[in-house]
């Protein structure tokens, strides 16, 4: 099997029932995990060599690991399923909660199982409806089943999983913004260290997942370390969810070995550009990612080789800019959705992303300024890493850095004749 | 303890309404964990969140009301003001953006003789712009209600706002 996260996808049905989930092997890695002890189920997470999928790169057994075990261990700790899709140009989780939801739960089980959680909760956002309604019905049917509640499947470990939807803000899929938005209070990120796996929510130890590498979760347990890493082509293990958006033949998501090539996501998958188009760049990894030009296309599609590159694996969600899109426009565009959403906790992202904002828009609106492009790579490090709480700011100035980079050409145009040419 | 004498304000929301906020806010260790999810009890019965209600929902909660105005305000999804009957959302975001968000935006405005931001005279449709709603594979997107419309232009949204 090379799509273990897909196979339940069909054009002939809507989703996967419980009993669809069941035949295709589902909950079987969930049995195998409560066999053996939930250390040895962190080590085979981590030699399987899961990457973190909602962007970070962080190898998911090793996270687990850091949280404390056995009988001194601070009580209840929780496990938080990471649901709050909301990076521009990204589709997988959605699919992965609408098409098969107990795929999760028992990603999740296993996860909480893993690092002895009481308590999880799942944290979608408020827009995803469907996926909020398929969800509550495959929890209900996943108690019922034993899959959840009370000593699951016979077993000492009982387990209480919740979801919670929320009311739409990008910031919630930060971890400890996240943290913050379930216990009520405004979704401000926190200053790390202390992290959440030894301080969490509410103050206890806390791991939060993204919802794909949940996903993966299940069959490593299933079907072996050894089969999951001879998934990827490259040094990433495992398959991943790569999409495509904009002007393409076919803009859609593809389950592929980790370290596919984009060039066979973007001619094989969604087609190549629409007639009349010419591709001028891409963002590989979602809105908060750095633009790649047509020369990188035989860039492999995995955290190392994208970083290598100079941008990011991110959310394996590539979004397309053709040639009679404006790339200006298109930052501005970027920026005005950060900016909007920056949840105005500390000053770079606060102050500076309108900022950012306003002299776009005088640029676009064709009173920009020569020094305008100085005073916004000035920006880009200001609000780069290390100057703000999170990695909203600094995830902003990537599309822009990289644009002033690559398509400088077109800010100038505008500075020269108010972009009439 | 409010549940022995609820008091006046308390009394804003309807027994259900309570009910379910309480219901909620024992799947957490502190109750205030409910906030959001209270909210959005209380505007799916009323469209959108008064302050009376907010107070008392607050009370509910045991937090002040301005600690939960404070989660109310941050969300895009919380309607502090009333809102048509139905609320229209169109997505803005890049991709969205990039295959003609502009042009629907502007013929939900026409269609509706409203800006953004505003709603209808007659008290149907409210419209607000919301960032990218996950399905840029079928860009450019809207959400009617709890519904998502892919795909559509201005002759789809003549139809959606024909109730076809």
């Amino acid at each position: 099997m090379d799509k273990p996260l897909t196979q339940n996808f069909r054009p002939d049905r809507d989703f996967a029932t419980l009993a669809d989930y069941e035949a295709s092997g589902g909950y079987r890695g969930l049995r195998k995990a409560l066999e053996i002890q939930p250390q040895e189920v962190q080590q085979q997470v981590k030699d399987a060599g899961l990457r973190g999928r909602g962007g970070s790169g962080f190898l998911t057994g090793l996270k687990w690991n850091f949280v404390p075990m056995g009988k001194d261990a601070p009580q209840p700790k929780y496990l938080v399923v990471n649901a709050d899709e909301m990076e521009p140009g990204t589709f997988k989780d959605r699919m992965l909660l609408e098409k098969d939801p107990h795929q999760l739960l028992e990603g999740a089980v296993i996860a909480a199982y893993a690092i002895q959680a009481k308590i999880a909760y799942i944290f979608l956002r408020g827009e995803y409806r469907l996926a909020a309604s398929r969800l509550r019905r495959a929890l209900q049917e996943a108690r019922q089943h034993g899959y959840l509640g009370k000593h699951i499947l016979g077993s000492d470990f009982s387990l209480e999983m919740h979801l919670h939807s929320s009311a739409g803000r990008y910031i919630c899929g930060e971890e400890t913004a996240l943290l913050n938005a379930l216990e009520g209070k405004r979704a401000n990120p926190r200053v790390k260290p202390p992290y959440p796996h030894v301080s969490g929510l509410w103050g206890k130890p806390t791991v939060v997942n993204n919802v794909e590498t949940l996903c993966n979760v299940p069959h490593i347990l299933h079907y072996g370390i050894e089969w999951y890493r001879g998934l990827g082509r490259r040094e990433d293990k495992g398959t991943k969810l790569f999409g495509a958006s904009g002007r393409v033949n076919r803009p859609g998501l593809w389950e592929l070995p980790m370290g596919t090539p984009i060039r066979e996501i973007f001619e094989e998958h969604a087609g190549g550009m629409q007639d009349g188009y010419r591709l001028r760049g891409f963002l590989p990894g979602g809105a908060s990612t750095e633009f790649l030009l047509p020369e990188h296309l035989d860039v492999a599609m995995d955290f190392d080789a994208v970083a290598k590159a100079g941008s990011r694996l991110g959310t394996g969600a590539m979004i397309v800019l053709d040639d009679r899109v404006c790339p200006v426009k298109m930052v501005l565009n970027l920026e005005e959705f950060f900016s909007q959403e920056s949840c105005g906790w500390c000053t770079p992202c606060r102050d500076g992303l309108p900022w950012t904002v306003t002299l776009l828009r005088d640029i676009v609106a064709g009173h920009g300024r020569r020094e305008d492009l100085d005073t916004l790579s000035g920006l880009t490090r200001m609000l780069g890493p290390g100057n703000t709480f999170c990695a909203l700011a600094p995830g902003a100035m990537e599309p822009l850095q990289s644009a002033l980079k690559f398509f400088r050409a077109d800010f100038e145009r505008y500075l020269e004749d108010g972009g009439k040419t | 303890m409010a549940e022995q004498h609820p008091g006046a304000i308390i009394e804003t929301l309807s027994a259900a309404e309570i009910a379910a906020i309480r219901e909620t806010a024992a799947r957490y260790e502190d109750k205030a964990a409910a906030a959001i999810e209270a909210l959005q009890i209380v505007q799916q019965q009323r469209g959108w969140v008064s302050d009376a209600c907010l107070a008392a929902a607050a009370e509910v909660l045991q937090i002040t009301p301005a600690q939960l105005d404070a989660v109310a305000t941050f969300y895009n999804l919380i309607y502090r003001q009333p809102v048509g009957k139905r609320v229209i959302h169109y997505c803005n975001s890049v991709t969205c953006w990039m295959l003609g968000a502009d042009n629907i935006r502007e013929h939900l405005c026409r269609r509706l003789g409203v800006r953004p931001g505003e709603m209808t005279t007659d008290g149907e449709y409210t419209l607000l712009p919301i960032v990218c709603l996950g399905a840029c594979d079928h860009a450019p997107v809207i959400m009617v209600e709890d519904v998502t419309f892919l795909d559509v232009d201005e002759r789809a949204i003549d139809a959606i706002l024909r109730g076809e």
